[in-house]
């Protein structure tokens, strides 16, 4: 599609080719045109996005160097704290809270000169597949306006998918930039834990999330995570080492590179059979491109589903016990003491889906469960990544399908978390490991809509990982342009 | 592992996790939360025996700096967010004197 690409957009700025503000404006005109359609954002913050572009055009003007994502127009998830700027988590808990800091990965993205156009969408909280568990409705597909993007970086994956915005960030705790990533048809990252400052992302599962980039290429998505990464004495979960340049070794192709088709997310519980044909194909691709492709399995893989749904919730539960309406956000009025005024704020500001998870995992950590449940997850972590370490032997990377199926229709399974659940079943197991993963579109289901397949990589793996996203992009069938945006976009 | 999770102890975590539910919640959280937990059993065919827990994908150790003072968030831009403030503190209901 000719929706502009990251690295252009940043290149033609800093020649003074176009400028900051018209590319700005492109991309609030589209916003205008389809957002009611769409609804991607939470908050357009369409003034200070002109003043940003502005300052941009300034610098270029005067000769200063813009940064690398000079006027790249881009939309946060809104769990990224922005100072100045509502941060809602798409819950009624947090709404209208102002935060009073920025997060890291948005002070980067500022100091990189990039255009922020908004806070985007998703599940409450980051929890869910479909940002159906809005406390603001849903976000639509793109692709398809009777069907979800997935989640819970719906409103980013969306955003970008729709040509609102050529980057956008989100957070994976289980797979939420991936999925969305797969159902929108773009290219969406999780990188190793660590790599990217979790300082400013309200926290839903500690040891799991990961901020992480959204693209409508795998060169602009290693654009972004190259501005976001590296160590932040904020964040004492970062990695204090420089960190892996995602860009680095784009072009170098995946000769000699050993790939192995992960059997268990092939043969995972409720894989339909297109998405695992788009991934023998994607396989038989870089087979032609020079990889070694053979089939390998990693046997506690199937367990991720169980043991993430146990510790996930653990952290969520106590992650969320800060939200007791004393600091910030929603208070319940009429509490007659200190306890009321907590039940009738959490019952009041929580969803049925964040209620659900809360008390999940109280009751996974509770006293005589503990060790049937959350120790047991914890042992099935460790299994996890020993499978995993066994695998990376014989192997550089590893590949699988990335969601189950394509965009399922809005509703069909909001009544039935299980069913929820397993839309996670694919990417759930880099984020128990802490390992990189990258979902790059290619081609679509028998319904037309996009498929994405699923690149896994070591700790800190991100150059193979995008090295080989790279080769598989292009030899990727084109995708169609969403429906929403035909008319106006040239092929 | 526990056999399925009865109404009686949603309630009760409920309670632990301060929410309140009412009748139609409590009856569809069980069962909800019963769904999960019968999917989650699969994980006892595994033979963890010896396998020692992961919580944290990362080595972690603890971070120290210089016992310094820095710039930190402003007091008024914070209290500003607050649902009750007085006397630049937090104001809460009572306290003292209620049943947890």
């Amino acid at each position: 599609m000719s929706l502009a690409f990251a690295v252009e957009v940043a290149a033609g700025v800093k020649d003074g080719t176009v400028s900051a503000r018209a590319v700005l404006e492109e991309h609030l005109g589209r916003i205008e045109r389809h957002e009611g359609q769409v609804h991607a954002f939470n908050t357009v913050t369409a003034d200070r996005a002109r003043a940003a572009a502005d300052a941009v055009d300034a610098a270029v003007t005067s000769g200063r160097d813009p940064g690398p994502l000079a006027g790249v127009p881009v939309a946060l998830k809104d769990n990224l704290c922005t100072r100045g700027v509502p941060t809602t988590c798409s819950s009624r808990i947090l709404e209208g809270w102002i935060p009073p800091y920025d997060a890291t990965v948005v002070s980067r993205l500022q100091a990189a000169g990039a255009v922020i156009v908004g806070k985007t969408n998703l599940d409450e909280f980051a929890m869910g597949s479909s940002t159906e568990n809005s406390a603001f409705g849903p976000t639509r597909n793109p692709h398809d306006l009777d069907r979800v993007p997935g989640g819970s970086s719906g409103g980013s994956a969306a955003a970008v998918a729709a040509g609102f915005a050529a980057l956008g960030l989100g957070s994976d705790t289980g797979g939420s930039i991936r999925q969305p990533a797969a159902l929108c048809g773009v290219v969406g990252a999780k990188p190793t834990y660590g790599l990217v400052s979790r300082y400013g992302l309200v926290a839903f599962a500690s040891s799991l999330d990961q901020i992480g980039p959204f693209a409508r290429s795998v060169a602009d998505a290693a654009l972004l995570l190259d501005v976001i990464a590296g160590p932040d004495p904020a964040d004492s979960t970062s990695f204090r080492e420089p960190p892996p340049r995602a860009s680095e070794r784009l072009g170098a192709g995946v000769e000699g590179l050993r790939v192995g088709i992960v059997t268990e997310l092939t043969d995972a519980e409720g894989i339909s059979a297109d998405v695992v044909e788009r991934t023998r194909e994607a396989a038989d691709a870089l087979s032609a491109a020079g990889a070694k492709v053979d089939e390998v399995s990693v046997p506690a893989a199937v367990y991720g589903l169980s043991a993430y749904y146990l510790i996930a919730p653990a952290e969520a539960s106590s992650n969320l016990a800060r939200y007791d309406g004393v600091r910030y956000g929603l208070r319940a009025s009429g509490s007659k003491d200190i306890t009321d005024m907590y039940l009738r704020t959490r019952s009041a500001g929580f969803g049925a889906e964040v209620k659900r998870r809360i008390m999940l995992g109280t009751y996974a950590l509770s006293a005589g469960y503990y060790d049937a449940y959350y120790g047991k997850a914890q042992q099935v972590r460790t299994l996890i990544i020993r499978d995993f370490e066994t695998a990376y032997r014989d192997f550089d990377v590893l590949l699988g399908p990335t969601a189950p199926g394509t965009a399922f229709p809005l509703g069909a399974k909001t009544q039935d978390p299980l069913t929820m659940y397993l839309n996670d079943v694919c990417t759930i197991p880099s984020n128990l490991a802490g390992h990189p993963a990258i979902s790059v579109p290619f081609g679509t289901g028998a319904d037309g809509l996009p498929a994405g397949v699923q690149i896994l990589a070591p700790a800190l793996g991100e150059v193979v990982m995008f090295q080989v996203a790279a080769v598989l992009e292009a030899a990727a069938p084109d995708l169609p342009v969403p429906q929403l945006i035909r008319s106006e976009v040239a092929r | 592992m526990p056999t399925r999770i009865s109404s009686d102890e949603v309630a009760h975590v409920a309670r632990l996790a301060r929410l309140s539910l009412t009748q139609e919640e409590l009856d569809r959280f069980t069962a909800q939360l019963g769904a999960v937990l019968e999917h989650a059993r699969d994980v006892e065919a595994l033979d963890t025996a010896g396998v020692p827990p992961t919580a944290h994908p990362l080595p972690l150790e603890n971070v120290f700096r210089e016992d310094e003072a820095g710039p930190c968030l402003d007091r008024a831009e914070v209290l500003a967010q607050a649902p009750a403030v007085e006397d630049e503190r937090f104001r809460v209901p009572r306290i003292l004197g209620v049943t947890p």
